[in-house]
């Protein structure tokens, strides 16, 4: 059983729950920017929290299905269309053999999730599926989706069409998003202006925004003077190449933030000032190029309170979709 | 926290606690990095997921709903405070043998279609960078880089880059700034240098840092099919220690046609590494570690 590829997208890939445990060799955790959306897709066609499913940035692909199954999309509103016609998202429904999966135009969010029953299956790389194409590693031969692929799929038992995630348990998509960070890392070298800047700015995201990171304009940081420490470089945004959280925000020459996510650049010579919190990184995921943000400080028990909210909020996408 | 300690502990989020344990990069800074990390890989602390020692600093990402944030920058301050100055560490780790084959003719072409990125668009990296380091001629320049042994003080960036630490006194460390403007291009397996730090870049791609070779050897293979790699796709690791040794056109084209028919190996040897030894009297460290690699 499989899906033929017809119509790449626009880069899409194969991702999953993500690789954990290499960055200390570069490796980055990679996964579904979206991780909440990934998983309700999966549930949604019964599947396990690991199976792999297609991330599709901006543009859906069209797959070509050789065997029925079941299919659900979730993330960006992204409309589906089953041989041309329409099909609700965050929602599962029935595919036939021969039938083709195509998609509408964006209308809102950046990226949408394809699950299908039994998963994408392709070879464990590292102990996940999950495409890192800096890397040349795991998805399909370490790349985005090209016209022409085959992707085998999973085993279909346990799927049932019409399982739905209640609209309460959606991701919603405003065109501005506050997304809570924590201050730290090299913010002492912020002025505080600066720093008043950077939290004061809407932020408006460049068309510069991937797997890697999310870079936005809006405003120029003011940094302390100093004397450059050996090793550093002579630029006040320099540092001694050092580690780079996923979710910090690094300001290379006080301008352009740039927010790294799962495919991120694992360490280098540039400032951070903040790192978004865990429960907000499917947020900017979701983000499309000019779309707004404001950055809000808050402090480690509110990020802690944050994720505990996200977790009880699995929890009830769980219960949703099993009954 | 040991005392007169220079750390600096910040959460990146409420799922990293990053480290600056000096901000000023050194061989102390960075062997501290490798001690405190290898012996917290070695506690049964539950949730830690990545533990990534850097040049000047390490990071620890983990799971705050198995290990409190708090306790566990408690945990590193006290690991920092056992492990001092980190001279009674040995780090059990490899020396490697890196053929580079300096001034070639690929970075050549490379460095000059990104002449109007670089601070001297009239010379080559390598002449540049000989020059603004006192040297009289690139030849005295590649010596001096190919002499004394390079610690992996980092990997990353991208998978399995590593940049590399020389093993001398600070008043002989090689100095040069990266581009002024990155290039968009970098060959695979190029020789780079930025700030003090050579690196070797692992994939074809962007870059800033300075030209100066290539190696024939392959240091990331994502599909394992080279015999170095049968384990893991990475070469190098946080500690690694490489001896650089210019060749020819001739030697390179030798171990072109080895890797093409993936017999390739670089000569390594299993070594151990202790801070306190090396900084008693370095030269003589640096030429023992080099017997071992040499040694039958």
């Amino acid at each position: 059983m499989g899906v033929r590829v017809v119509k790449p997208g626009m880069a899409t890939t194969i991702q999953d729950i993500g690789r954990p445990g290499y960055y200390r060799v570069g490796i980055p955790p990679s996964g579904s920017l979206d991780q909440y959306s990934s998983l309700a897709a999966n549930l949604l066609v019964g599947n396990d929290d690991a199976a792999a499913v297609l991330e599709c940035t901006y543009l859906g692909p069209q797959l070509h299905f050789e065997a029925p199954t079941v299919v659900a999309v979730t993330g960006a509103n992204l409309p589906p269309l089953l041989n041309g016609e329409g099909r609700p998202t965050w929602e599962s429904f029935a595919v036939a053999e021969g039938d083709v999966l195509s998609f509408d135009y964006l209308e809102g969010g950046a990226r949408a999730y394809i699950a299908v029953s039994g998963g994408f299956d392709v070879p464990q790389v590292l102990g996940s599926r999950s495409t890192y194409t800096l890397g040349s590693m795991g998805g399909v031969e370490g790349r985005v989706l090209a016209e022409g692929d085959w992707i085998d799929t999973g085993d279909t038992e346990g799927a049932t069409p019409g399982r739905v995630v209640p609209g309460s348990l959606r991701t919603e998509h405003p065109k501005h998003r506050e997304i809570r960070v924590m201050m730290g890392l090299f913010d002492h070298r912020l002025t505080p202006s600066g720093r008043q800047t950077f939290l004061g700015t809407e932020w408006r995201l460049t068309p510069v925004a991937d797997r890697t990171g999310f870079r936005y304009q809006g405003a120029e940081l003011e940094f302390e003077e100093r004397d450059p420490p050996f090793g550093a470089g002579s630029d006040p945004s320099n540092i001694v190449d050092a580690p780079y959280p996923i979710g910090s925000i690094q300001v290379p020459g006080g301008i352009e933030p740039i927010v790294l996510h799962r495919d991120a650049v694992s360490g280098g010579g540039y400032v951070m000032v903040a790192t978004v919190i865990g429960a907000d990184m499917d947020l900017v995921g979701q983000s499309a190029p000019n779309n707004t943000t404001r950055f809000i400080e808050v402090d480690l028990d509110t990020a802690l309170e944050a994720r505990h909210d996200r977790f009880k909020r699995i929890e009830e996408l769980r219960m949703a979709v099993a009954s | 926290m040991s005392e007169g300690s220079k750390a600096r502990y910040s959460l990146g989020g409420d799922d990293h606690i990053f480290v600056e344990l000096d901000n000023e990069m050194s061989l102390t800074a960075n062997f501290k990095a490798m001690a405190i990390t290898t012996v917290l890989e070695q506690t049964q602390i539950p949730g830690l997921i990545d533990i990534c020692p850097a040049n000047a600093s390490y990071q620890v990402r983990f799971d705050p709903l198995q290990v409190p944030p708090r306790d566990l920058l408690a945990e590193l301050q006290r690991i920092e405070g056992e492990v001092g100055d980190a001279t009674a560490f040995d780090l059990d780790t490899t020396i490697v043998e890196v053929p580079v084959l300096y001034n070639d003719p690929w970075t050549n072409e490379t460095l000059l279609r990104f002449r109007s990125h670089h601070q001297d668009p009239d010379a080559t990296d390598l002449e540049y960078a000989a020059r603004i380091n006192g040297f009289d001629s690139v030849d005295s320049f590649i010596e001096a880089h190919s002499g004394a042994p390079w610690f992996t003080s980092m990997v990353g960036f991208v998978a399995g880059l590593p940049f590399l630490f020389q093993m001398v006194p600070r008043e002989k460390q090689l100095q040069v700034p990266k581009y002024l403007r990155p290039r968009t291009d970098t060959p695979k397996q190029t020789i780079g240098y930025g700030g003090c730090f050579t690196a070797i870049y692992s994939v074809r791609g962007a870059g800033g840092y300075q030209l100066f070779g290539i190696t024939p050897g392959p240091i990331y293979d994502p599909t394992q099919q080279h015999p170095d790699f049968e384990d893991f796709m990475v070469f190098f690791k946080p500690g690694t220690i490489a001896k650089f040794e210019p060749i020819d056109r001739a030697m390179y084209d030798k171990y072109s046609a080895q890797v093409e028919a993936k017999e390739f190996r670089f000569k390594q040897r299993p070594v151990k590494f202790s801070l306190g030894e090396f900084q008693a009297d370095p030269d003589a460290y640096n030429a023992a570690l080099l017997e071992v690699l040499h040694g039958s």
